[in-house]
Parts: structure tokens; C-alpha cells; sequence
């Protein structure tokens, strides 16, 4: 999972990195009271598990009470790359003499992790120059390298210092926790030297979170993808209109693009795992009958031994139970596909022999 | 390098050629034992299967289990298992393997912690052994030896390599092959997750010097940085052999985990445009759909000959 800013810094702050004082908050009552605790002049931050928020408005300096009954509602209302605001930092505003760039990742084809740093901080990676990189095994980062990095940079005493200290914590922290990605952008120089960090991002491998409870707390799920989680599915919500149901993450990403292709657009992606069921499809259909938007199904299931007439009883089982009123419009590779045909005569849901066909009656035919 | 078909097949003065040995890893679990299953019925030798606490019983009243590898190896002496335990137990479990003397692990549970992965392949290195997925259908030498879940339908034997990110974007893309007349020499799952014990290039090595190689297919998606530096050694190589690649998940949004642990896209990391563009840089032709492929194939096979 991606914490969010406020979240990351709360790790940050739990292993000695230093911050600006920061409060976050969900709405205006509590932001006020933050406000009078913290003093102008301060930042107000939006809360997105995405990049780019300075761009979009996002950050917005705030100097007095007026100001902030201004900026505090617009900040909030922002959405950003689709995301909502899941809440509101203020933070302290900050005297900064230089920008830095420092990241520990995962780097998947080295396969250990990896220091991105540089003294040209401050703006998205793609576009920071002069990156030192360095190789760490599986996270250690020792005194040696830690200095190492800090001198191809350029620093020097109390800076050189403040860096190396921050570097070994956050490689402390990347360890500990199994993160995918530590990322402190910017770190900061301050007019007084020492080092702060003034943004964070942290993803966590959500295949360690049962060694992790203490992240519990950060996970964020809506109730369809908790339950889907539940059912051993992976499901991710989109915004358009067709849901595509399929098994094997590959094979449904496939549907996907060949859906976008065609001009239709998907309303989620849903992996049923290697096999298929009457029951796993069945399942399939009520997590997707709660998602209003939809018009629209296209299922896309390849199995060599799946039978077909099991993924067809399905269906007809979730109009019985009035689960779905909706078009469905499959295409099943197994066995006894003939006869999975017949059962679905007079029914809505039409089975293709190509994913092709499918994906073209879907867009034709869903739901006006 | 890692000879994988001396591996798999072995050499014809061996007395075991064409019939390696095979342990299964958890083969009482529900999971292994259909597998263990449905490999014997393909032909692989399955010559035993491990679970604590079990030993001394049979699978299907032929092949011995046995409570250790250890055991198991000393009484077979097979260098080949596959692992269908829990995620949280497949670390101890492949520690198990590797040290008993394993040198082929195929990797099979979804959902293991990269660190643990990574710890694995650590020792894997130190033993000069090698680990394919996790998080992988296997690997397979069609109508020779199946070494993993994959059913056997879609595959025929013949001479073109197969590398795929994805499952059933692997069983796809073969049926797709087989039904055009092009049969595969190997099928290799990389597996889905972030770190892969055999990454793409890794892959590579083990197919590119097939003696009667006709072509490659490489089936990706989205998330790393494994195709790019897939294209690149192919350029470099100067590898001449039909090339086709499939890249899953141009549709995706990005920083969304796509099913797979590693299917994600952060920034421009991982994204399909980046993947699609190196192949191109390597003459590479990308299918927009797995139906695609073989057709590319056969155009690039015509112009090569």
C-alpha cells in the first residue's frame, strides 16, 4: 500500500528523521483548532496517494485566518488524478537554503535495494538531475556508504552530517517495515543547516503486511475491495462503465486494453484467480452488482480444464436471485462449451468464441 | 549459465534422460496434490512428495512422502522440486530444498513477501541453484516434462520459446501458437511478482542458443523494467532469431497494482509505452492482442528465410 503523506511522516517522525511541525486533519472545525496551535504562516497540504499535487493546487501557503477559510474548503473539494483528499496536513512553513532528493527502492531487476540521491532536489524524479545511485544488498546502509553518497554530493560538515544520519534511518525504516519505496522529496537544507524532511512517500509489499499489523491502520479499502479481497480476488475500481471479470491478472490487463481499444471503457478490473466456479463467478457478480455505474459485463475466462456449463450456471443462478439485470458478454475457453450455450438461451448473457467478439457486442449492447 | 534442458531433460547416456526426478512440496495440500496429479497424468516423474508430519505415506498409493527433503533427496536423489506451500511457510521451505541440494525450485505460491523472495535467491546464488517464480505456472518442456500448474492443453512440442510475465496470458498466447502450427521448445513463467528468481534476460540465456530455435515470444506487462533490459541484451547480442513480444496492460491506470504483486506503474517506471518502444528500438513487433502474435511471428519467420 501507499501511505500518504501525513502517514509516511508519522514513520518518519517514530524513527528520528526531522520534520516541521505538522497536524493533519479531515475537516474545518479541526483544522481551525490546528491552526491557532500551529501560527502562521503555515502550508496546507492535500492528502492524495498521488504525485503532482503541487501542480493541481494542492499546496497552498497560508498567512491568516482569512486566507485559510478560503484555501482550507478549496484544498479540500480538489481531486487530483481522480483521488480525493483523504485529508488535510498543515504544516509549518519552512526557511530553506537547498532542495535535496532521497530515495531507497526496490530494484527489481538488480534485485536488492537501491539509493536514488541528489543535491537537485525538489522536483518529480524523472526530472532530477545528477542522481547518485547506489547498490545496498537488502537495505543495510553502513557508515561508509551513508558518507560516501553524502560526499558525491557535495556536503559538508553539520549538512554532510544531518544527511548521513537521515539516510541510516530511513534505511532503518525500509528494512523494519519491508518497503517497496522510501522517498524523501524534497529534503531540505535549512538557513541553519540542519536537515528536514518536507515530503514523504512510502509503499509498503502488502505480501508482508501479516508481519506488519502496526501498518493496519494505513490500509485503505473500500468495502467492495475488502470483500473482494476476502474472496481471494484482485479487484481494482475504474471509471468506466463495462466491468471486466476475468481469471489471471494478465489475461484480464489483456481485456482491459483490447476493451480500450475498441472504444469501450472499463468500470474495474477483477481477477478470479486460476480456476473458476460456480461459486467464484457467482461472487464475481455481487461484488460487480455493487458498483452502480455499470452497464455492462464482459467476462473473459480461459481454462484448460474449466468447464464451461459451471461458469454458465452461474449466471443463471445471479438473475434467479435478481443478483444482476445486467448484459453479460463472455467468452469462455473450456469444455462443454455447446451445451453452456443452450443453458443461456433467452438469458442475457451471450457467449462468443473470441474475446474479440465479446469485447464488440459489450460495447454495442450494454445497457442504454 | 544455467543449462536448463540438461536440467529438464538431462543427457541420453543418463540413465534418467527424458525422466529427471520431480519432489512436490506440500503434495498432501489440496493445491499440490491436484497438481502432483495432474503432472504424473503428463508424464513427469514425480518421485516424491514432502510434508512434515506425513512421511512414511504414499500419493496415490505410489509415489513415497516423506517429512523432510533431506529424506526425500537422500532417497531419490532429484534436484528438481516444486514448492505449492502457504506464501508465509514457502521461505523455510525452499531454505529446506536448497540446502538439501535442489537445483531447480519452481516457485508456485502467490503472495510471498519480497524479502523473503530475495533471501531465497540469496541462497539459491550461493548453491548455484536456480529459482523460477515465484508467483509462476512453471515451467515445461511440452509433451516431455511439466513442471508446474499449467493445464495441458494448450501446449504442443515444437521449436519456439515462450518467456511470460503471466499465467494465463502464457496459456493464451501457446493455444494461439499451437492452433497456428508453431509447437513450443520450452515454456518459461517469470512469474508475477517484483523480484523473479529468473528474470526475462535470465530466460533468455537458458532458450536463446536452442540448436533448432525457430522464434521467441515474450509475453509482458506492465510494472520494472525487465523487458527493457530484455530488448537491450537482445540488441546487443545481436540475437537474430523471429522475435514477437505481447505487453499486458496499456489500459491500466498507473500506481494501481494490477492482480500481480509487481503489475504496477510508478510514474514512468514500469509502463507500458517504455516496454513497447524498447522492442520496437530492438525490431521487435508487439502484438495489440494474444491473438496477434502468432501472426507476427509468421511475418517475421518469412522474412527471415
Amino acid at each position: 500500500m501507499q501511505l500518504l503523506e501525513f502517514q509516511a511522516k508519522e514513520l518518519f517522525r517514530e524513527y528520528g528523521i526531522n520534520l516541521l511541525d505538522s497536524i493533519s486533519s479531515t475537516n474545518i472545525e479541526e483544522g481551525r483548532k490546528h491552526a491557532k496551535q500551529l501560527g502562521y504562516p503555515f502550508v496546507i497540504k492535500i492528502q492524495v496517494p498521488v504525485g503532482g499535487r503541487g501542480k493541481a493546487g494542492g499546496i497552498q501557503k497560508c498567512q491568516n485566518d482569512d486566507e485559510f477559510e478560503l484555501k482550507y474548503p478549496q484544498v479540500m473539494n480538489l481531486t487530483i488524478k481522480g483521488e480525493k483528499a483523504r485529508a488535510i496536513l498543515l504544516e509549518k512553513m519552512a526557511d530553506i537554503k537547498k532542495e535535496l532528493y532521497l530515495s531507497l527502492f526496490l530494484n527489481r531487476s538488480k534485485r536488492c535495494y537501491t539509493i536514488i540521491a541528489s543535491s537537485e532536489g525538489g522536483v518529480e524524479i524523472e526530472s532530477v538531475k545528477n542522481q547518485i545511485i547506489k547498490e545496498v544488498g537488502l537495505g543495510d546502509v553502513s557508515d561508509e556508504i551513508a558518507k560516501e553518497v553524502a560526499n558525491e554530493m557535495g556536503l559538508q560538515g553539520k549538512t554532510a552530517d544531518g544527511f548521513i544520519d537521515t539516510l541510516k534511518k530511513l534505511s532503518k525504516l525500509t528494512i523494519e517495515k519491508e518497503a517497496e519505496l522510501a522517498e524523501i522529496n524534497p529534503l531540505a537544507i535549512m538557513q541553519d543547516d540542519t536537515i528536514m524532511a518536507l515530503d514523504g512517500k512510502f509503499v509498503t509489499d502488502d505480501n508482508s503486511n501479516f508481519r506488519h499489523p502496526e501498518l493496519q491502520k494505513y490500509q485503505e479499502k473500500t468495502a467492495i475491495e475488502e470483500q473482494a479481497e476476502k474472496s481471494g480476488f484482485s479487484l481494482v475500481e475504474l471509471d468506466g462503465d463495462i466491468a471486466v471479470v476475468g481469471n489471471g491478472a494478465g489475461l484480464v490487463m489483456s481485456t482491459l486494453d483490447m476493451l480500450s481499444d475498441n472504444g469501450g471503457r472499463p468500470a474495474c478490473f477483477l481477477d478470479v484467480g486460476g480456476g473458476a466456479t460456480t461459486e467464484s463467478v457467482y461472487e464475481a457478480l455481487t461484488l460487480i452488482s455493487k458498483i452502480n455505474r455499470v452497464k455492462g459485463i464482459l467476462v473473459n475466462l480461459y481454462g484448460g480444464i474449466v468447464k464451461t456449463t459451471v461458469v454458465a450456471e452461474a449466471f443463471l443462478k445471479a438473475y434467479e436471485d435478481n443478483l444482476i439485470d445486467l448484459p453479460v458478454f463472455a467468452r469462455l475457453k473450456g469444455t462443454e462449451s455447446e451445451k453452456a450455450k443452450k443453458m443461456l438461451e433467452g438469458s442475457r448473457t451471450k457467449i462468443y468464441s473470441s474475446v474479440e467478439e465479446a469485447i464488440n457486442a459489450a460495447v454495442m449492447g450494454k445497457k442504454k | 549459465m544455467t543449462d536448463i534442458f540438461g536440467l529438464l531433460k538431462g543427457k541420453p547416456e543418463e540413465a534418467d534422460y527424458k525422466k529427471k526426478g520431480v519432489i512436490v512440496q506440500g503434495i498432501t495440500g489440496a493445491y499440490g496434490s491436484l497438481h502432483a496429479h495432474n503432472m504424473i497424468a503428463y508424464g513427469t516423474n514425480v518421485v516424491a512428495g514432502v510434508t512434515p508430519g506425513k512421511g512414511g505415506q504414499k500419493f496415490e498409493e505410489t509415489v513415497p512422502i516423506y517429512n523432510t527433503m533431506q529424506e526425500a533427496v537422500n532417497a531419490t536423489n532429484a534436484k528438481i522440486s516444486i514448492i505449492f506451500v502457504p506464501a508465509k511457510f514457502f521461505l523455510a521451505a525452499a531454505k529446506e530444498a536448497l540446502e538439501a541440494g535442489i537445483k531447480l525450485l519452481v516457485a508456485i505460491p502467490e503472495h510471498i513477501p519480497i524479502r523473503d523472495t530475495m533471501e531465497a535467491l540469496d541462497l539459491a546464488n550461493q548453491k548455484g541453484a536456480v529459482i523460477i517464480g515465484p508467483n509462476t505456472p512453471g515451467i515445461m518442456i511440452p509433451e516431455l516434462i511439466k513442471i508446474g500448474i499449467m493445464p495441458a492443453m494448450p501446449f504442443k512440442a515444437g521449436n519456439i520459446a515462450v518467456l511470460s510475465k503471466s499465467g494465463t496470458l502464457l496459456y493464451e498466447i501457446s493455444d494461439a501458437l499451437t492452433n497456428s502450427g508453431f509447437g513450443q521448445s520450452i515454456t518459461i513463467g517469470i512469474g508475477g511478482d517484483p523480484i523473479n528468481g529468473t528474470r526475462l534476460i535470465d530466460a533468455f540465456e537458458m532458450v536463446k542458443d536452442i540448436p533448432d530455435l525457430e522464434g521467441l515470444v515474450i509475453v509482458g506487462e506492465i510494472g520494472g523494467d525487465s523487458e527493457e533490459i530484455l530488448a537491450q541484451r537482445i540488441i546487443d547480442s545481436g540475437f537474430k532469431k523471429p522475435t514477437v513480444a505481447y505487453i499486458a496492460g496499456r489500459a491500466a491506470p498507473k500506481e494501481k497494482r494490477m492482480g500481480h504483486a509487481g503489475a504496477i506503474v510508478m510514474g514512468t517506471y514500469g509502463s507500458a509505452e517504455s516496454k513497447v518502444s524498447m522492442f520496437n528500438k530492438a525490431n521487435i513487433p508487439v502484438a495489440k492482442r494474444p491473438a496477434e502474435v502468432p501472426v507476427l511471428l509468421a511475418g517475421k519467420i518469412e522474412k527471415s528465410d
